[in-house]
């Protein structure tokens, strides 16, 4: 069953008396577990599509179902009860609350789930564990390296495992190694934990890991194929 | 959610370091700055009350249905023979007589007009020293009050001449010897007035059982004089004029505590519009994160409002031992303080009531809150799209 379905989408934004369009029928469905990326050149609509998908943006036309709700149709709260509960989010600058600790940042979604504090440090330790961060749970992400940084994002990502992660441009400000050892601890915890990767980019490193590949193009899908993710290994890197 | 909004809140502002210091040192500031005023002014109204309670309204007067204290030239011509029920009190030391007169003092050839005021030496209705009356003297014995003495320059066992006008319009003159001078804070019974004692000044009037107003002892009811000539005054009434000046002592001291409460709210205020402007990305991170736009309001006005409880928190730790020690020892007024208008101690003891800590309590909180909130709005209107990019209106 595909967990997001969307069909006929389009997005317009009013610039000054005229509306641009961001994008235009997109039809698209993604599997369960799919480790997917939308790829395209700059101002090409990933963004906008992740962020409808996210339920962080509505479509002005056709439809988006995520997780078997409608976007379109999401109330504010409903919307922030979808993202909370079953999505992930992974930004290309990271987007970690600097006055808050590494296991703070990583324990705020589960605090907004109401867990109790037990089973929020035993999350947490554990998808620190799971990034190789757990060294620096006290650090704060001014004391943290670039790559350490997204790596408290992936775990904050994935702590509560969520059912769809959305990493938009996840690698955009990490050297090459920094970037390599990010996208195999994403296929890893996608193949242990079948959660779904849907990646926004347009950088080589992150289309070598995909399995699926959607290219978008002035706010169309050109193209859409399946291939063989190329992972390079940290010893390669 | 509330719990957990306001650890966020906590964690924020914390981490926000100097900039919530220094909001929260502006508001300790105004915090105690508050409570010192409406504490100095509420144990200035309970000293003059109190004072004049006990040195001059007691329990309420009874005046005689002529005697106009605004009008100095009916004195002469207010005052009349006691009620029968009157006389049983005043025997029973449960009233006092007070007859006034006008006349002149001569002191170094310079000449004053005066009231001479008549009371019984024996009384305990009033705090008025009046036993220093019954001192053994060749003249009339007299006490004046500190302020009347500097001004005719006498010092006590001075003697003076007194001259009057008895009840048929006769000048006469006497000597007075000043047997005793009070320090008293009410200039009602000091200022251009002597005191000699009441059987003196009637045989000097030549006047029988009279009096210009009787006084009943504190805490005693009054009782119901069948007479038209006396009316009876309530301590009500006759501190009402007090009461007035108070409260407008109390709206002018106001000013200075709503600018100083004013500068603490623009800090918040300045803090908070600088905030959401500053953090829209974190924003847009915490409505990502499964945030509602009403709980990242209601986390962006805990923020704020947590100010405010700093601030009060702050404001305790050196406000309460401050107060407490004020309170104690009280502030030393300075002499200039007598053209204050009131009657007022050398020392004034600040009233820190309960009432008053909860009502600025409750003020700080509730505007710093409000304050706080304010700005919060424009979190409804951003787009978390915009706002995950640091931008957005």
């Amino acid at each position: 069953m595909a967990i997001i379905e969307t069909v006929g989408i389009a997005k317009r934004y009013p610039m000054g008396k005229r509306k641009f369009t961001a994008l235009r029928d997109i039809d698209l469905k993604i599997e369960k577990g799919e480790f997917t990326g939308i790829v395209g050149p700059s101002g090409s609509g990933k963004t906008t599509l992740l962020n409808i998908i996210g339920a962080l943006d509505h479509p002005s036309e056709g439809s988006a179902t995520v997780l078997g709700k409608k976007v379109e149709s999401l109330s504010h709260k409903d919307a922030a009860r979808l993202r909370n509960q079953r999505l992930g989010f992974i930004f290309q600058t990271y987007n970690l609350l600097p006055v808050y600790t590494v296991y703070e940042n990583v324990e705020l979604p589960l605090l907004l789930l109401k867990m109790n504090k037990e089973k929020r440090r035993e999350l947490v330790e554990t998808a620190l564990k799971r990034v190789g961060i757990l060294d620096k749970i006290d650090s704060k992400p001014a004391q943290l390296s670039g790559g350490e940084r997204q790596r408290v994002s992936v775990a904050r990502a994935m702590v509560k495992e969520p059912d769809l992660v959305l990493a938009d441009e996840p690698t955009a400000n990490l050297d090459v190694a920094n970037s390599h050892n990010i996208l195999n601890m994403m296929l890893e915890l996608n193949r242990e934990l079948e959660t779904t990767f849907l990646f926004a980019t347009h950088d080589e490193k992150v289309m070598r890991y995909l399995r699926r590949q959607i290219t978008l193009t002035d706010g169309r899908i050109t193209e859409d194929i399946e291939k063989e993710p190329e992972p390079v290994s940290p010893e390669e890197v | 959610m509330i719990m957990v909004t306001l650890k966020l809140a906590l964690k924020n502002i914390l981490g926000a370091g100097l900039r919530t210091w220094l909001n929260v040192i502006i508001l300790s500031i105004a915090f105690v700055a508050i409570i010192f005023t409406q504490g100095f002014i509420e144990g200035m109204g309970n000293a003059i009350v109190n004072d004049m309670q006990e040195m001059l309204y007691g329990g309420g007067q009874y005046w005689h249905e002529k005697y106009d204290p605004q009008n100095p030239l009916t004195i002469d011509g207010s005052h009349g023979e006691l009620a029968p029920k009157m006389k049983n009190m005043i025997n029973n030391d449960k009233m006092v007589p007070i007859l006034i007169r006008s006349g002149s003092i001569y002191v170094n050839g310079n000449s004053q007009v005066i009231q001479i005021k008549g009371i019984k030496p024996e009384q305990n209705v009033i705090e008025l020293p009046s036993e220093h009356l019954n001192t053994e003297s060749e003249y009339i014995p007299a006490i004046l009050g500190s302020r009347m003495a500097d001004k005719v320059n006498l010092k006590e066992n001075d003697q003076a001449t007194i001259r009057w006008r008895d009840k048929d319009g006769t000048f006469d003159a006497a000597d007075i010897e000043v047997v005793h001078i009070m320090h008293t804070s009410v200039q009602a019974i000091d200022n251009g007035q002597i005191w000699i004692s009441i059987s003196k000044l009637r045989s000097m009037m030549e006047l029988g059982d009279e009096a210009t107003l009787t006084i009943l002892p504190q805490g005693i009811e009054a009782p119901n004089i069948v007479a038209s000539q006396w009316l009876y005054k309530s301590p009500d009434v006759l501190l009402q004029d007090i009461q007035n000046m108070l409260k407008t002592k109390t709206a002018g001291s106001m000013f200075m505590y709503i600018v100083l409460l004013a500068m603490g709210l623009l800090a918040i205020f300045d803090t908070q519009v600088l905030a959401i402007f500053r953090r829209k990305k974190e924003i847009g991170t915490l409505i990502a994160l499964g945030m509602t736009r009403r709980q990242t309001i209601l986390l962006f006005t805990i923020e704020g409002a947590l100010h405010g409880v700093l601030g009060l928190i702050v404001g305790a730790v050196y406000g309460i031992p401050a107060f407490a020690w004020i309170a104690n020892k009280g502030i030393k007024l300075p002499d200039m303080m007598d053209q204050f208008g009131f009657a007022l101690s050398a020392r004034l003891y600040p009233s820190f009531g309960l009432k008053l800590l909860l009502m600025t309590t409750l003020l700080v909180l509730g505007s710093v809150t409000i304050v706080s909130f304010l700005p919060t709005r424009r979190i409804a209107r951003l787009e978390p799209t915009e706002a995950l990019q640091g931008r957005g209106k």
